[in-house]
């Protein structure tokens, strides 16, 4: 496979602040990439730094292999998709669509031609005189997409294109996304910072956190395996234990902790001594436990059903845990106040330093 | 109708009008087309009447009626006192047929001095307004879009600091600086560029630099407003999609811009056709503009109906240029005061 994008010790900063720092990644021709992580971490930075609207202050960025350096935003193989869309308010859908085609000086009826195969790949056949005022969330939303497509870029950069949609929109377009990109065959980057949507679009994700990437995976790795405290709490909901590194053997690690001593996996071989903590999901927190490691006993203080599952908070020596329980689990929920005896498998929890 | 009757019928006219307006809101109150609170519940009797008298008195009295009266003015024969009044006193065109002719009986032969003097002075107009558009354009880019906004307070302080300024006094700077032994043609001589001083008023150079100066903020700020309210985005999806710079000017900037630019336009260009000081103080002996001519009519000739139909004729020609503009645009009047 080829590298659609790389970024190669990328360093952006903005006077003192360091927006982006040391980013390297190698993204894949065809891929779907996403960029996950808080507000403010460096997302729009990375993807602008890509696309060429800022210059990186340290490292490069490489395109089909070229590095862009003095390439000009207008002359790279990339499309952006911006947050706020920024559809033109003075121009028609259709015309929107065909800009980039315009400015590139093909022909009318070639353009024309173009912009209704466009307009009918994201479902707009219909749509191209109005204005792009007349449209709903959902349609402008698709004119973007059809705008960026039409000058056929090598890499399409999506920045949180959804976040503006309500809840069923937004799970609409992700498949519909999910679909265009299969059939045009070009990479996407993809920026957003809700989790659920990163998991199910994307072939890898970037986890960020404060400028720096934090782990890249396909999601299962990133939230069965994070490698970082900060992407095991970012990446869907996890519980962390603190303690000491009381002993280790076999990738795995005993850990000290206020609940007594819980074994997890040490992926980073963390030495004996380390103060780390514990990340168990509260799936992986089993009611009435059948193994005999790592068990412990908490208080339910509260339980909220949703239909599928049933949340329970508890709380053991002064730690808040998280247990889910599963639709299937058909006993009654444990009233609050009452104990409840909780355990894990070794091979589900893991152990990481201190974020 | 005698001019006594013509002096009711203006001070009527306007009044005419506004018992129209209030009749159709009327109308439309009464069929229910419209709705709601009424002007004096929504402002309160006391506010509601002060800004009812405050607007009526500040457009009838400073705008309207003494447009009025030089408008029918302009269409009475210069009498002296005694006879006004009396039986040569009816409406005429024999004021225009002078601003045509030179004469008010005859249409032997063109009045050649004034129509030219017409003529370039809107000729000239256009091009200032032109020349004003190019010479702000950029600017107004560059404070509305890319100066930080500590620069855009500074600029716009440099900008405006100069208007403090009285009109007729920087007109003088002008002849200062451009004067035969003015500052130009002292630097120029003495870096050995030209070998005698050039005469920059002479030759218009003055005139058109002065009359362009004179009005650039009208142009600066209309366009600064729109361009500013214009999403950067925009210009960077633009940018994204390929586009070199001048065509995201021209198919992105100028188009969200275009309300603001007709609107800076016209400003100059109505204000620089009836510019008086410029013209006056920076006119070489050879240019002629026309509101000096006008001014001349009533202070040299104590001509006023002839002053008059001669302001009536420039403010007219003017307005329908600047229509015939904005239709060609596609813009409409209410577009371009938003
Ligand atoms: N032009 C700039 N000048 C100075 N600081 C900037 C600039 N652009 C971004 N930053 C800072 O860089 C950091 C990262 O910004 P960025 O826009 O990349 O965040 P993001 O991850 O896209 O966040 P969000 O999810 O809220 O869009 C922020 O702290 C922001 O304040
Ligand atoms: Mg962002």
């Amino acid at each position: 496979m080829t590298e659609a994008v790389e970024l190669a010790n990328l360093t952006v900063r903005f006077g003192d602040f360091t927006a982006v720092e040391n980013a390297n990644l190698r993204i894949q021709a065809g891929e779907f990439f996403s960029f996950l992580g808080p507000s403010g971490c460096g997302k729009t930075t990375i993807l602008r730094t890509i696309s060429g609207f800022i210059d990186p202050t340290e490292g490069a960025v490489r395109i089909g292999g070229q590095d862009m350096r003095g390439v000009g935003a207008n002359q790279r193989p990339t499309a952006l998709i911006f947050q706020s869309l920024a559809l033109f308010p003075m121009m028609s859908v259709a015309d929107n669509v065909g800009y980039g085609l315009r400015v590139r000086g093909v022909a009318k009826a070639l353009r024309d031609r173009k912009v209704d195969e466009l307009l009918n790949v994201v479902a707009l056949g219909d749509q191209g005189g109005k204005q792009v005022d007349e449209l709903s969330g959902g349609q402008r939303q698709r004119v973007a997409i059809a705008r960026a497509l039409a000058v056929e870029p090598q890499v399409l950069l999506l920045d949180e294109p959804l976040s503006a949609l309500d809840l069923k929109l937004r799970q609409h377009m992700r498949n519909e996304l999910r679909a265009i990109q299969r059939r045009v065959g070009i990479t996407f980057i993809y920026i957003t910072h809700d989790q659920g949507e990163a998991l199910t679009m994307s072939d890898r994700i970037a986890v960020m956190n404060q400028g720096r990437i934090e782990q890249v995976g396909d999601g299962r790795t990133v939230y069965d395996a994070p490698d970082t405290g900060f992407v095991a709490s970012f990446v869907g909901e996890t519980n962390a234990i603190p303690g000491r590194i009381t002993a280790t053997a076999d990738g795995e690690a005993a850990l000290e902790t206020p609940l007594g001593v819980l074994r997890g996996r040490n992926p980073q071989t963390l030495p004996v001594g380390t103060a780390a903590q514990l990340y168990v999901r509260p799936e992986m927190l089993l009611p009435d436990p059948t193994t005999p490691e790592n068990r412990l006993s908490a208080t339910v203080e509260d339980h909220a059903y949703e239909g599928n599952l049933t949340h329970l908070a508890c709380r053991a020596a002064g730690l808040r845990l998280t247990v889910l329980l599963g639709a299937r689990d058909r006993r009654a929920p444990p009233a609050s106040g009452a104990s409840i005896a909780l355990g894990f498998a070794a091979g589900d929890a893991r152990v990481l330093p201190v974020a | 109708m005698r001019s006594s009757d013509g002096h009711i019928f203006v001070l009527l006219l306007p009044l005419l009008v506004i018992a129209g307006f209030a009749l159709i809101a009327l109308v439309d109150r009464r069929q229910g087309r419209v709705t709601g609170p009424g002007f004096f519940a929504r402002n309160g009797v006391g506010i509601g009447l002060y800004l009812l008298l405050a607007v009526s008195f500040w457009a009838l009295l400073v705008i309207v009626l003494p447009q009025l009266f030089m408008v029918e003015m302009a269409f009475r024969p210069k009498l002296p006192p005694a006879a006004t009044g009396g039986p040569r006193d009816v409406y005429t065109l024999e004021n225009f047929r002078y601003f045509l002719y030179g004469s008010t009986t005859s249409t032997a032969a063109w009045n050649v001095t004034h129509l030219t003097a017409f003529w370039k002075t809107i000729v000239a107009s256009i091009l200032v307004t032109a020349g004003n558009f190019l010479l702000c354009y950029p600017l107004a880019f560059y404070m509305a879009q890319m100066a930080k906004a500590a620069r855009v307070r500074l600029l716009l302080l440099l900008l405006i600091a100069p208007y403090w300024v009285n009109e007729v006094l920087r007109a003088f700077a002008f002849r200062v600086i451009l004067g035969t032994s003015g500052v130009l043609n002292k630097l120029l001589l003495g870096a050995g560029l030209i070998d005698a001083p050039v005469d920059f008023l002479g030759l218009d150079v003055g005139l058109y630099a002065g009359l362009s100066y004179a009005y650039l903020l009208l142009m600066i700020f209309p366009l600064y407003n729109a361009i500013e309210s214009l999403d950067g985005r925009l210009i960077e999806a633009a940018r994204d999609l390929g586009a070199p710079w001048w065509r995201i000017h021209k198919d992105i900037v100028i188009p969200f811009a275009k309300p603001g630019i007709a609107s800076g336009c016209t400003l100059v260009f109505m204000l620089t056709s009836g510019a008086l000081a410029a013209p006056l103080v920076l006119g070489g002996p050879r240019s002629l503009w026309f509101t000096p001519i006008v001014y001349d009519r009533f202070y040299q000739a104590f001509n006023w109906p002839q002053g008059s139909a001669y302001a009536f004729i420039l403010l007219l020609t003017c307005v329908a240029f600047v229509l015939a503009v904005l239709r060609l645009g596609k813009l409409s009047l209410g577009e371009i005061t938003r």
